[in-house]
């Protein structure tokens, strides 16, 4: 067994295909506001079997390193792409510090690695200094792959995932607005001022300091058609190897190994100061807005600087944008943004929304394919266009084994984008009346949502991350729609209008009102699903202290949902949540809803992939019962083929010819045996233990298939289930009762299996000469042999077959009943019916059968008549009272030989002369004759024949 | 001969045609039958025996002998009903909820019934409760009753040498084989509707007609939920066929019941154990208990039947292979006991 999985393990292991070839080098790279800073760069080239290739610049998450892409690389390295994995500075074992993707440092290098494509011989150009090459990457290496093909524009092609347009706004966001939201499926309205998501933002900063690992997914989502559960697909968080690596190797390299890639990475974590890799800038930045929460004007202008969105507006590449369901940390709002930026330019958007991200996991084998095929058709124009549509997946019901299933619609544009339809919303009614919730001191105990960087451990599974989410009592403020009629699909950012107040004398937060945003999933029975763990932070400024309330538009998260009929969506607004900065201020607000409030939740119509079973195992289903059905049929023909009959001997009862039966290694059991058994005989099969008795009985029978020869009974040649069968009545070797049934159930039970009628059975006779009494209404396992052996013959005996074969039927009897049975067998032969018997007793055949067929070592020996064999030649043997003178007296006759005197009896080979003449010719002689008889019994002949047969 | 005759003859001791007697000297308390043949018997053999004389047909075979009459299904079914283990399973099959509901009474309370795993849910309606009992029953017990009645079906008639009595009548092999894997199927069904149906009464009486609640909070009703137990029972009935196939294999090779039905429940496990080896990745598709559980999915508002197509298909093939092997070594074989 250990054999057979270690065997399995290995074959599943060996599944990598093509081997890819790659090379590392250490790059040096101008980068800086002069590009007058040299910074060495860890690169490694992957490089496919066919060159000159695209090139695709592949850019690794926060945290990672080239290593942690190194799967990914090889993977497009198949596909036939030069691929140029590198740390990014700052990480693993480049120089540098994390300037944050800055247009100066990060995008500077990637720019330069561009050059270095350029002059490389395996790499595709469409001019000097101009390769063709794409650049994708997830998180981090996504916002590089924007923030490059906006300011280069050798860049082809790209695909960003699962990272953001506004850094600002992903770790400060304010979804409310006095204004309008755009029309976009999951826009946000991205005001500034917003709410710090501090769990988040510390998981980052840990990243840069060498604590990766949580930062990025490491897991794939589902896909769809994938059955794997969540235990298998390295959700752990751990798992992935190289995400693994990448962490050791960001914890050896420390700040001090600018431009020194080798040897100096093993400085212990506390010289390292503060601010780890980071840029001064960035270090500031980060301590500027963990400590107030809120953004200054410089952190604010840092971090635009080194946003996408400073250069989407310069962004004509074909871009896709893939972004993640289950994230929390870059929400859809993100990819929504950019695609409306770079669309805006009139550069061609695909938008995909898979169910993984920062909280699910990465693209999964068929997206990760698709990113692909996105590369070949732009940078090669191999493959169907994979158009500017917009792709979505929806998570159906959680299933209880294995990972949920999953549709995808297609839509064939985004909608909102410039030129474009804008989104369709369907607005739900909401009911509830003005709730006041509490901010607390200190802004514990709070809500939580979501664990950041977690995500993926929770339970087994993120995708039952949503039922975590808890709202404390008296600080959530909750407003219900109607219960649905139908399956409602939310493919989108909702939006709701709300009024908030201060409570007329109690002191404001300064910065204004903190709320939080969400859109629960209510099931009929209470269960609340808070889809993707997502949540709107919106901040309202300067309350008026009056009680006035303030309306504004709120932005919820942007999710896709099926809500099912009888289910209810539920706005919850709180106070507090455990992932963002809350004002420890305490305060009170009263939440209702705008006049005719109701929340626009985003539908996005597109053609399904449908949920109908997967038609191959369905055809394979049909196939295989084809199959089986052309093997039966086949059988069947056979067996049709296999009747044979010669009405010659359509009265024969039993004619055996050239019969033979070896077994495999040579033995033989059975040996070109013949004979022929006439109707009315009572033929005795003899021969000593082994002589092929029970194997010519059982080939008889059809249970054994002889090798040579063969056996005709009434005509009809035998085989397995012939027909004729049914006219002979046997006992082979031994009775076959079921142990557990009596002996009367044992005998109606065989004859309804024959199927005969049950007059024609003749229990009661059969029964009677069993004489088993009241024994027969007794358990079968209760039975002595000799029961067992006559209710057998009692067995062989139903419907009076034709021809009666019994193997050693007299073993286990006593006399007496040897004795009857010698008398049934032989009136039932006198009834015009046959009997073959098989007995290694002598006595036995001597007294019961007419015709004996006498066997040896599996040969014929002798057959005839038993009085024949019996008497054969003319030895006889004569009791005298006077031996002497009775000897003197025959051996005067002719043709008498071997005369010999023993005791009264006198011995004599009469030869041609009858016994009745030699008795006169003694009597002549005065000799009183007592006896006279053959000298031999059948004993003598038996012993003779087998002498001869062994002799041979 | 009715009963009121054969009861007049025991009274009377040894009369016309048979009976039997205690033979004296044995110890008291203990009976040694003897048996012997009234000569009278003979004569009626005799009689009888003269007096019939059945013709034959042009196949060779007795009249009145047809081979798609032999062994019927109603006939295959009295001898395997008559049979103490097969009432003793079907006995526990029913009793199997009554103990489960026990052990749910006298176990501690959970508390919360509308989360956790199945287990947890068990109690929480009667839905719940079958679908709990056909997972506690479905890695093992499930796939013993499909190999015991399947794997004992040839070899116990071997190892009572009653097999060859059977395949002379004659029985054809083939035929032999159909009747007894259809009255093993039959069987066996009867075994897999019954524990959910015992189940679902159970549960209807102690937990109530509420609706199936699954561990992800799918909530189906009651109604839905009888469709989706009856669907379960029909899912795992295809999903067993690898298991009958397999055991009706080694039914024909071996002449021992205890090895068929043993070896058919080996494999189910081992291919459980290889089930549980992440590692093996996709090549777990190709273990025939793979899918075991598939039916799960069905305890859900949007069915996804993508496990339980495949889990149908990987069944079927592996029933034809070893169905198709059992049909061609039985086909072959020589039979010697």
């Amino acid at each position: 067994m250990a054999l057979a999985a270690a065997g399995l393990v290995w074959l599943n292991q060996d599944d990598s295909d093509a081997p890819v070839a790659s090379r590392e080098a250490f790059l040096e790279v101008m980068s800086g506001p002069g590009r007058d800073e040299p910074v060495t760069l860890d690169t490694t080239v992957y490089l496919p079997e066919a060159t000159p290739a695209p090139a695709v610049l592949l850019a690794h998450g926060f945290g990672g390193s080239k290593r942690s892409v190194e799967s990914d690389a090889r993977e497009l390295a198949r596909r036939g792409f030069v691929v140029l994995a590198w740390s990014a500075r700052g990480f693993g074992r480049s120089g540098g510090r994390i300037g944050l993707n800055d247009p100066d440092y990060e995008v500077a290098d990637a720019s330069g690695l561009v050059s270095w494509l350029a002059r490389q011989p395996e790499v595709s150009k469409t001019g000097a200094d101009d390769p063709v090459v794409g650049v994708t990457g997830g998180s981090y290496g996504g916002a590089l792959s924007l923030l490059l093909a906006g300011v280069d524009k050798r860049v082809d092609a790209l695909v960003p995932t699962i990272t953001y347009n506004d850094l600002g706004q992903a770790l400060i966001p304010n979804s409310a607005t006095t204004g309008e939201v755009a029309a976009s499926p999951a826009a946000n309205p991205y005001q500034p001022a917003g709410v710090f998501k501090r769990s988040w933002a510390g998981i980052f900063f840990a990243a840069g300091m060498g604590g990766g690992g949580l930062a990025d997914p490491t897991s794939e989502a589902a896909e769809e058609g994938s059955d794997e559960d969540d235990s298998s697909g390295g959700a752990a968080g751990t798992a992935d190897p190289n995400a693994a690596a990448a962490a050791a190797e960001a914890q050896q390299a420390g700040p001090g190994a600018q431009g020194a890639p080798e040897g100096q990475g093993s400085r212990p974590d506390q010289e390292r100061g503060a601010c780890g890799r980071f840029t001064d800038a960035v270090c500031r930045a980060y301590t500027q807005v963990a400590t107030t929460g809120q953004a200054d004007e410089a952190t604010t202008r840092l971090l635009a600087r080194v946003s996408p969105a400073s250069v989407t507006g310069s962004i004509t590449q074909p871009t896709m944008l893939v972004q993640g369901e289950q994230d929390t940390l870059f929400g859809l709002d993100q990819a929504d943004a950019s695609a409306r930026q770079i669309s805006a330019n009139g550069g061609p958007v695909k938008v995909v929304w898979y169910t993984g991200g920062h909280d699910g996991g990465k693209p999964g084998a068929t997206l990760r394919g698709q990113i692909a095929d996105w590369f070949d058709f732009h940078l090669r124009g191999r493959g169907a266009d994979p158009g500017t549509g917009f792709e979505y997946a929806v998570q159906g019901a959680l299933r209880p084994q294995g990972s949920p299933s999953v549709r995808t619609v297609t839509a064939p544009s985004y909608p909102g984008l410039d030129g474009g339809q804008p989104v369709r919303r369907t607005e739900l009614p909401l009911s509830g009346e003005a709730q006041t919730i509490v901010n607390p001191p200190g802004g514990n105990p709070s809500s939580i949502s979501s664990m950041p960087g977690l995500g993926q451990l929770i339970a087994g599974s993120s995708r039952l991350a949503g039922r975590l989410a808890v709202d404390l009592p008296g600080q959530v403020a909750r407003f219900s729609s109607p219960a649905q009629t139908q399956q409602l699909l939310i493919a989108g950012a909702g939006t709701v209008r709300v009024r908030v107040a201060a409570q007329p004398g109690v002191p404001q937060a300064p910065g204004g009102a903190v709320l939080f945003a969400k859109l629960y999933d209510v099931a009929p029975d209470g269960t609340r699903t808070l889809p993707g763990s997502a949540i709107s932070p919106l901040r309202v400024p300067e309350l008026p202290a009056d009680g006035t309330p303030v309306e504004v538009t709120v932005a919820l998260p942007g999710i896709v949902r099926p809500i099912e009929s009888d289910h209810v969506v539920e706005l919850a607004i709180t106070t507090t949540d455990q992932a963002y900065a809350v004002p420890p201020t305490a305060a009170a607000y009263t939440v209702s809803l705008a006049e005719g409030a109701t929340v626009g939740v985003p539908v996005v119509p597109g053609t399904r992939s449908s949920s109908a079973p997967p038609a191959f195992p369905l055809i394979g289903i049909g196939v295989v019962l084809l199959v089986v059905a052309a093997a039966v049929a086949l059988g069947a023909v056979r067996r049709k083929r296999a009747d044979q009959h010669d009405p010659a001997l359509a009265d024969v009862p039993l004619v055996i010819t050239g019969l033979a039966k070896a077994y495999p290694g040579g033995l033989k059991a059975v040996d070109d045996l013949t004979f022929r058994v006439d109707k009315g005989q009572v033929l005795g099969l003899l021969g000593p233990n082994g002589a092929g008795k029970t194997t010519t009985l059982r080939m008889l029978m059809g249970l054994i298939q002889p090798s040579d020869g063969e056996i005709r009974v009434f005509g009809h040649r035998i085989r397995s289930g012939a027909p004729v069968l049914s006219r002979i009545g046997s006992f082979v070797e031994g009775a076959g009762f079921l142990p557990h049934l009596s002996g009367r159930a044992n005998l109606e039970l065989y004859w309804a299996a024959t199927g005969r009628p049950a007059d024609k059975a003749h229990f009661a006779e059969a029964l009677d000469v069993a004489g088993l009494g009241g024994a027969v209404e007794r358990k079968v396992k209760t039975y002595s042999q000799g029961m067992r052996q006559r209710l057998a013959i009692a067995q062989a005996m139903l419907g009076f077959p034709d021809l009666m074969v019994l193997d050693e039927p007299t073993n286990g009897l006593d006399p007496p009943q040897i004795h009857q049975m010698r008398e049934v067998l032989r009136r039932y032969a006198a009834t015009g019916r046959t009997v073959v018997v098989s007995s290694h007793l002598l006595s036995e055949v001597e007294q019961t059968c007419d015709h004996v067929v006498v066997m040896h070592r599996g040969r014929l020996v002798a057959s005839g008549g038993v009085d024949e064999i019996v008497a054969g030649g003319g030895e006889a043997t004569f009791r005298v009272d006077a031996p002497d003178k009775a000897a003197e007296a025959l051996s005067a006759l002719d043709g008498v030989r071997s005369v010999e005197v023993d005791g009264t009896a006198v011995h004599a080979d009469l030869g041609e002369l009858p016994r009745s003449s030699a008795v006169a010719e003694l009597v002549r002689a005065g000799v009183a004759v007592e006896q006279a008889g053959p000298k031999r019994r059948l004993e003598d002949a038996f012993l003779q024949l087998v002498g001869e047969g062994s002799g041979t | 001969m009715s009963d009121d005759e054969r009861g007049q003859r025991s009274d009377h001791g040894r009369t016309a045609s048979g009976g039997s007697y205690k033979v004296a000297g044995t110890a008291p308390g203990e009976s040694v039958t003897t048996v012997y043949t009234d000569p009278g018997a003979i004569d009626g053999l005799e009689r009888a025996a003269a007096g019939e004389h059945t013709g034959f047909d042009a196949d060779g075979s007795v009249e009145g002998f047809s081979v798609t009459r032999t062994l019927p299904l109603r006939v295959e079914l009295v001898r395997q009903l008559r049979r103490r283990r097969t009432q003793l399973l079907l006995g526990f099959l029913v009793l199997l909820p009554f103990i489960l509901w026990a052990a749910f009474e006298f176990g501690q309370d959970a508390g919360n019934r509308r989360s956790g795993g199945f287990v947890d849910l068990a109690t929480a309606s009667a839905p719940n409760f079958v679908t709990f009992v056909l997972f506690a029953a479905g890695s093992f017990l499930l796939p013993m009753i499909v190999a015991l009645f399947f794997g004992d079906t040839i070899a116990s008639e071997a190892s009572w040498s009653s097999l060859k009595y059977l395949l002379s009548m004659p029985v054809p092999r083939h035929r032999l084989l159909r009747q007894k894997a259809m009255a093993s199927a039959i069987l066996s069904l009867l075994a897999l509707v019954l524990l959910p149906l015992v189940a679902l009464l159970v549960g209807m009486v102690f937990y109530g007609t509420g609706e199936a609640v699954s561990p992800t909070g799918d909530a189906i009703p009651f109604g839905d939920s009888l469709l989706a137990m009856a669907g379960s029972v029909g899912y795992i009935a295809v999903n067993l066929l690898w298991v009958a196939a397999l055991a009706l294999f080694l039914s024909v090779v071996t002449d021992a019941p205890l090895g068929a039905v043993g070896g058919a429940v080996l494999v189910s496990i081992l291919s459980q154990i290889l089930d549980q080896i992440t590692a093996l990745g996709g090549l777990r598709d190709y273990l025939p208990t793979h899918f075991s559980f598939a039916w799960s999915d069905l305890i859900s508002t949007d069915i996804d039947w993508t496990n339980m197509t495949e889990g149908a298909f990987s069944a079927v093939v592996y029933a034809a292979v070893f169905g198709l092997l059992a049909a061609r070594r039985f086909r072959l074989k020589d039979v010697t006991s």
